[in-house]
């Protein structure tokens, strides 16, 4: 792909690798939910939300930036403890830690990733019809 | 200068107000692609200080460094980043029409030529 380090980054290449980004950070949104809820024995086994973090990429020779994936961490929430003594997980307190995942945080992210994804392709659909117009000069 | 002698003097304003526009449509297109990205400064250029300086007599290059200034938030964000949808939203669509606008201009220009050359 194009970008920094091969060849110049064009409108192409920003526009791509931003969807790239949206789309891993849906996909964070999506494994956290399907986490939801989800119980374990110890405080360390259970789930932690998964949270991408974006940064900045400019490319020195056009003056664009585009997006990377920095990393995706586990978010250090502590896990909830519940009793529960009758779950075959349960600890010697009888005791259960489930995730600690907000599903409103986790949706609120999800439709903010999507709407921003819409906003990428819209723009570079836009951007695309400006170049076909200029090529094809009618 | 970029442009070549008789393309300044075929196209006039328009060649280089069609160069500054697509360039300020890669930037705008940045901007939206880094919505979410913390930190991150909006960038924009000033359409009318770049062509005004292309005029003058400037470089295209150098135009476009001297009329690219950082985005002014309307509200901050916490995370730094100072892209602001709706502002670029604008923006981007105000350059778009530009840009056809600007296109126009140059195919009538061509058909223009054209319809000399072959004497219709």
């Amino acid at each position: 792909m194009a970008g920094p380090g091969n060849t110049p980054l064009t409108l192409f290449g920003v526009t791509g690798r931003a969807m790239s980004a949206q789309l891993v950070r849906m996909n964070a949104a999506a494994s956290n939910l399907a986490n939801a809820g989800n119980v374990a024995s110890s405080d360390a086994a259970a789930y932690r939300p998964l949270r991408p973090v974006f940064a900045e990429e400019m490319d020195r020779r056009t003056g664009l930036s585009t997006v990377k994936v920095q990393g995706v961490y586990r978010t250090d929430t502590s896990a909830v403890r519940t009793h529960d003594p009758d779950n075959p997980l349960a600890d010697a307190n009888g005791d259960v830690w489930a995730a600690p995942v907000d599903e409103n945080a986790e949706m609120v992210e999800m439709m903010e990733a999507s709407r921003q994804y819409q906003n990428v392709v819209e723009a570079m659909q836009t951007a695309k019809q400006l170049m076909l117009d200029t090529m094809r000069m009618k | 200068m970029s442009q070549s002698a008789s393309s300044e003097s075929l196209f006039g304003i328009h060649g280089a107000a069609l160069e500054l526009r697509a360039t300020r449509l890669n930037l705008l297109s940045s901007n939206i692609a880094n919505a979410a990205t913390p930190g991150y400064k909006a960038r924009d250029i000033d359409f009318g200080a770049a062509l005004k300086a292309r005029l003058a007599g400037a470089s295209q290059s150098q135009a476009e460094a001297g009329a690219t200034l950082y985005r002014v938030p309307v509200m901050p964000s916490l995370d730094g980043n100072t892209v602001e949808m709706a502002t670029e939203q604008t923006a981007f669509a105000e350059n778009a029409v530009g840009y056809s606008a600007t296109l126009e201009f140059i195919k009538n220009r061509v058909g223009e030529v054209t319809r000399a050359i072959k004497g219709e």
